[in-house]
């Protein structure tokens, strides 16, 4: 992939970050729940949006893969099933921790985007996919192996903790 | 200069085998006359326009929706649509016409926004995924080195696509056509992406360009070598597709049209349309990444490869007429019972094969003669984990029917023996 710079990648930096920021506006400003879902899938796509930029397909198809593709359709299913989906979500009990907490992040965020020593690097290295998947099963093995006995474990689980009595019964019967 | 044309005129901007040159010619005059920059929008629309408008839109028109109609028609003993213009050459241009002319209604409970946003959602997707399809050794769009996950990344995209206009009509037989067709693509992506990835281990690239190149280089095609892998591709593809044999999510029979129930008009036809520009798209994915691409046996060297590889396209779509036309539809349980009890587990099976073969290989240092062993491995390998599962699943083939089910070769109802209770 050739270096990404120029008139065209600034355009497309600032119209991601409008679009992003506006998405994430809208999830926490929007009074219907499924639309709130809707912009926080645009916001995923924006960031995918910014990994392209940065010259990392792999990453970016992976956000859109996972995010756009499984997250946030399991996300809109949850919400489906709500029974106050479709309607207003204005009053809450939990706004002061909330906003408690969105000024910590941003103080946290600010503070290391600030402090943090950001090194330049001279000269950007080409990640292919291929290394990618070298390191994640030469290197990194043990935590790849980890996470997939833990998605495993949590997909039985889920099985069995959506099985009715009945079903078993059912099933046991023939 | 391309090694692979005749050496006589290759880059020549009129020679037809490679529409390349000619669009090269036409950007570099124009990068010589624009601002810096700006050339490469002029490239974005000449892809779009030559992939898109050139080729996926009359193939839509042409064998999607009229030659789909006639297919199937001629299945079902009928004549098919016969009466605008020659054989029916203008039906679907008379058809959008009328789409067009329609009144496109919105339910009064529904959420409108979401419902004229859903389609367009659905019909962008679409035209992402010919971006990545080499149409010939220089005619791609963008040569991404991670195209097989970009093709999966946006093809997820139109099922978002669906569940949002099944929600928005604020109806419950749509509502339970969106949710349908999530399981449906959740259940159905995994044995998908485990009989690409076995793809993925042979040709050890996961750029389209390159598994094409790399099956010209063996001069074998990945259907030979994978053809357990294959099917279980277009079964997955099918139901992705949610094409008839497998279209639960717009089951006429059971839940009135599913997610389309309240779509009219043109934003109807834009769902219409793009069904079948998926189905374009998924067999440009399969017939690139299974049959070669745009290569045949070195005869891309004279026909021009990008009507190889449309032959390649439409014979794929053919299949998948032919199974509409002759499959009956499936339950929902059926189906996610196939997906994860037969589809995932012969899936796994095979990525086991595959990846022995591929360690094999590599021992053995690349040579040709075992790619032919592991093809005759793989036939008889495939056809006993396929047959083996079914056994162990306890599925059983019938093979004495009590009903006439296909009465194809009679004009009409066949009655059974009185006797025997079978076919005569």
């Amino acid at each position: 992939m050739a270096e990404l710079d120029g008139l065209a990648v600034n355009i497309a930096f600032y119209v991601l970050a409008g679009m992003t920021l506006t998405a994430a506006g809208g999830v926490m400003l929007s009074r219907n729940l499924f639309h709130a879902v809707l912009f926080l899938i645009l916001s995923f796509v924006g960031i995918a949006g910014f990994f392209v930029l940065l010259s990392a397909e792999f990453l970016a198809t992976a956000q859109v893969v996972i995010y756009v593709g499984a997250i946030s359709v399991l996300v809109l299913f949850a919400v489906l099933l709500t029974p106050r989906a479709g309607r207003d979500n204005g009053e809450t009990k939990m706004l002061l921790p909330a906003v408690l907490l969105g000024v910590s992040l941003v103080t946290v965020f600010l503070f290391v985007i600030y402090n943090a020593n950001w090194p330049e690097a001279n000269s950007v290295q080409e990640l292919s996919v291929r290394d990618l998947g070298n390191a994640l099963l030469s290197t990194w093995v043990l935590p790849f192996q980890l996470a997939s006995v833990l998605l495993t474990a949590a997909l039985i689980g889920s099985v069995m903790l959506s099985r009715s009595a009945e079903e078993d019964a059912e099933e046991a019967n023939g | 200069m391309n090694p692979l044309f005749l050496a006589q005129d290759a880059d020549k901007w009129y020679d037809i085998r490679d529409l390349s040159n000619l669009s090269s010619l036409i950007l570099e005059t124009l990068d010589k006359v624009l601002p810096s920059g700006l050339v490469a929008v002029v490239a974005v629309l000449i892809g779009f326009v030559a992939s898109f408008v050139l080729f996926v839109l009359p193939s839509q028109l042409y064998v999607g929706v009229l030659g789909e109609r006639k297919i199937i028609g001629r299945i079902q003993s009928r004549i098919g649509p016969n009466r605008v213009g020659k054989f029916g050459l203008l039906q679907p241009i008379a058809d959008a016409i009328k789409l067009i002319q329609k009144e496109a209604l919105t339910p009064k409970g529904g959420d409108s926004l979401v419902m004229n946003i859903a389609p367009i959602i659905f019909v962008a997707p679409a035209v992402l995924l010919f971006a990545v399809i080499p149409f010939g050794p220089n005619m791609i769009i963008a040569d991404l080195p991670v195209a097989l996950i970009y093709f999966l990344a946006i093809s997820s995209i139109p099922v978002l696509a669906a569940f949002m206009a099944g929600w928005s009509h604020n109806n419950k037989y749509s509502l339970f056509g969106a949710m349908r067709i999530v399981a449906m693509s959740i259940s159905y992506e995994v044995p998908l992406v485990l009989s690409l990835l076995g793809v993925v281990l042979f040709t050890s690239t996961l750029s389209l360009q390159d598994m094409v190149l790399w099956q010209k280089e063996f001069d074998i095609w990945l259907i030979f070598l994978q053809p357990a892998a294959f099917l279980i591709y277009f079964v997955a593809v099918s139901s992705e597709l949610n094409r008839t044999p497998t279209d639960i999510a717009e089951a006429e029979s059971e839940i009135v049209a599913g997610f389309l129930t309240e779509y009219s008009g043109m934003k109807w036809g834009l769902f219409y349309g793009m069904d079948i520009g998926y189905a374009l798209a998924a067999s440009a994915f399969g017939a690139t990444v299974f049959l070669g691409g745009w290569s045949f046996f070195g005869l891309d060297k004279w026909i021009p490869p990008y009507l190889i590889l449309a032959m390649k396209i439409y014979l794929f779509y053919f299949v998948f007429i032919w199974t509409r036309g002759t499959l009956p539809r499936l339950r929902i349980d059926q189906l996610m019972e196939f997906a994860w009890k037969y589809l995932l587990p012969v899936a796994l099976l095979n990525l086991l094969l595959v990846a022995t073969e591929r360690s094999l290989w590599a021992e053995g240092d690349y040579k040709q003669w075992m790619l032919y062993a592991f093809v005759v491995v793989n036939i008889a390998a495939g056809i006993a984990i396929f047959v083996g599962w079914a056994k162990f699943l306890g599925y059983k083939p019938e093979d004495a029917p009590k009903k006439a089910r296909l009465v194809n070769k009679a004009t009409g109802y066949v009655p059974l023996d009185a006797k025997s209770g079978r076919l005569p």
